[in-house]
């Protein structure tokens, strides 16, 4: 059994084409798209890691990710932090809220399936 | 006198001055000189009594005999020359109606604080951040105005840092350039699996194909925003009322920069032009910039008038220097006329830049292509300020506009005396450069004659990404390199 993986981000396309090469890795993927509720769904479902994007509606991925990060059940949990903007201070953001590796758009495939392989091997 | 000392301190301190003879207590406390010796802020307990009797009216005698204390002894109190406290500060504090710790930290540790940061920021003035205290204890209205202007200051400068930063000041932008490389990913993501070494499912390939064809098709979009939202700017309202130069400019931009009614004999009078325009009478300072402004534009004309111009543009290959010495009239006014000319469709416009010899912008039809500042001065190495410094010689150059788009236009300046109006009157001069796009100029043809090298020209120091430029006067707000 692969390890599981949440992916959430808004964008359904782009989050199609990350399910597929995900699930076609082994990985089982489950997706979610709002922010608000974001937390609460990787609470229930326990996934081994988390793919977020900053941009979701309703609440910011940093809001979502500070707040995880404040659980002591999800302070190791493998976060890969999807955003538009790749500016140094966003960067800087994501590494104080506790981002395990932050990725710029537009990434490729490969670079995103080396770092999942990467963060669910720590 | 305290006035003429108080004055003086502005530039250095004033000498340490004790007064130890009781002054009117009924003059204002701010006009009076009080000795300043320079004291931690803790040490202002002294100062705040002093101020607050001063409030109440009340005599250095009166109060030192009532709390049981020699005058002079309480003089050195208000001084901040003794340590005060206990039972005496009680005593004071109940006599001047109010509370021991008033005195003792004030209401102003705040202000203190800020005052301090200001003097902390500006070290050149001389300000002693450890005697911001006394500034507070002795002039409060003064320090409340300095703090006011402090915390103006600061917040102005995160004004400028997000203005600097577009991408958090604008959110059109923002979400615009979101967008696009939202979809951008997702066409990458998807491109990089079916043209990966293992093909998908049918299914799955027909699926992705179709997600291809949505997304390019909203990227097309997207583009197509971002790109009109760059050519129109933000929208019109959202900056508020429009500078009297814009509002002109504007005007003439509808009119096609060519006013038929004051060409030729029997037209309308600039006066007659201006009333029949609501738009030029919005406000005092528009009415009388358009008035002069059409006023010139009639004495061009008659100077000038269109036939003879034309006819020497033709005969002169639309060299404008040309045209002057055929017509025998001065190269500034050939210019301003080849900018007024009616525009025939499908010709590029031409742009004129008028300055004053302060290199202050007072007259600019915009020409597409060349960026000009909104506020503030231009290039300096634009022919036209160049042409300051050579008065009544023609300067031309082939400028290259910082931009993303090479375009390049030609460039004619000169600058010439204004008449004065009797001797010993300043002489003023005054600068105009004609630019005409090099690829579409408004009779087709490029102007003969040696052009050089081209000269690469910014639109002014603060919105040009030429970092490395000898005239160059200040910071880009512009992130990015040459």
């Amino acid at each position: 059994m692969g390890s599981h993986i949440l992916l959430i981000e808004d964008e359904p396309n782009i989050t199609e084409a990350l399910r597929y090469i995900l699930q076609r890795e082994g990985y089982r993927v489950d997706t979610h798209s709002d922010g608000a509720s974001a937390l609460e769904t990787i609470r229930e479902r326990r996934p081994d890691m988390v793919i977020l994007d900053v941009m979701l509606p309703h609440r910011s991925g940093y809001d979502i990710l500070r707040d995880l990060r404040a659980e002591p059940t999800h302070a190791d949990l493998p976060v890969m932090i999807l955003t538009a903007r790749g500016q140094d201070k966003d960067r800087d953001l994501a590494t104080r809220y506790g981002a395990s590796r932050f990725m710029t758009k537009p990434f490729s495939n490969a670079e995103v399936l080396a770092t999942v392989r990467e963060l669910l091997a720590r | 006198m305290a006035g003429e000392i108080d004055a003086r301190s502005r530039y250095r301190k004033p000498a340490l001055k004790m007064t130890p003879e009781e002054p009117d207590p009924r003059q204002p406390a701010r006009s009076r000189s009080v000795g300043s010796a320079p004291l931690p802020d803790a040490a202002l307990t002294g100062s705040r009594i002093r101020q607050r009797r001063l409030d109440l009216g009340l005599r250095q005698r009166q109060l030192a005999r009532e709390v049981g204390i020699s005058p002079s002894y309480l003089n050195l109190i208000e001084h901040n020359r003794r340590p005060i406290g206990g039972r005496l500060l009680l005593a004071i504090a109940r006599r001047l109606d109010t509370t021991p710790e008033m005195l003792s930290r004030g209401a102003g540790e705040a202000l203190v604080a800020i005052l301090a940061e200001a003097a902390g920021a500006h070290p050149q003035s001389g300000a002693d951040p450890a005697s911001a205290g006394q500034l507070v204890a002795r002039f409060p209205g003064w320090a409340e105005l300095l703090a006011l202007q402090q915390r103006r200051l600061r917040v102005l400068a995160q004004t400028v840092q997000a203005l600097g930063d577009r991408l958090t000041h604008d959110p059109k932008l923002a979400a615009a350039l979101h967008e696009i490389l939202s979809v951008v990913t997702a066409i990458r993501s998807t491109a990089g699996i079916l043209t990966g070494g293992r093909a998908p499912e049918p299914e799955w390939q027909a699926r992705f194909l179709r997600n291809l064809r949505e997304d390019s098709q909203r990227l097309a979009e997207s583009a197509q925003a971002l790109v009109a939202y760059f050519e129109t700017g933000p929208a019109p309202g959202s900056e508020g009322p429009a500078l009297p130069h814009e509002a002109l400019e504007a005007w003439l931009d509808r009119r096609g920069w060519h006013l038929p009614e004051l060409e030729g004999a029997g037209g309308a009078t600039p006066e007659e032009v201006l009333h029949g325009a609501p738009e030029l009478n919005a406000s005092p300072s528009l009415r009388s910039l358009a008035l002069q402004w059409l006023r010139g534009y009639r004495d061009d004309a008659r100077r000038l008038p269109l036939g003879r111009l034309r006819a020497a543009a033709d005969a002169c290959a639309g060299d404008p220097v040309a045209i002057a010495a055929r017509i025998g009239c001065d190269l500034a006014l050939v210019l301003r006329r080849l900018a007024s000319r009616p525009s025939r469709p499908g010709q590029a416009g031409v742009g004129l830049l008028c300055c004053d010899s302060a290199g202050m912008l007072t007259f600019r039809r915009p020409v597409e292509g060349f960026d000009l500042p909104r506020f503030g001065a231009g290039c300096p190495l634009w022919p036209l300020f160049q042409a300051l410094s050579r008065p009544m010689a023609p300067v031309h150059a082939l400028l290259e506009p910082a931009g993303a788009r090479p375009l390049r236009f030609m460039a004619v300046a000169i600058a010439q005396p204004v008449p004065v109006g009797r001797l010993g009157e300043p002489q003023v001069f005054h600068a105009v450069m004609l630019l005409l796009p090099e690829d579409g100029q408004a009779d087709g043809r490029a102007l003969p004659g040696a052009w050089g090298e081209v000269l690469p020209v910014g639109p002014g120091c603060r919105a040009c990404p030429r970092q490395r430029c000898p005239a160059r006067r200040e910071p880009s707000i512009l992130p990015g390199a040459d």
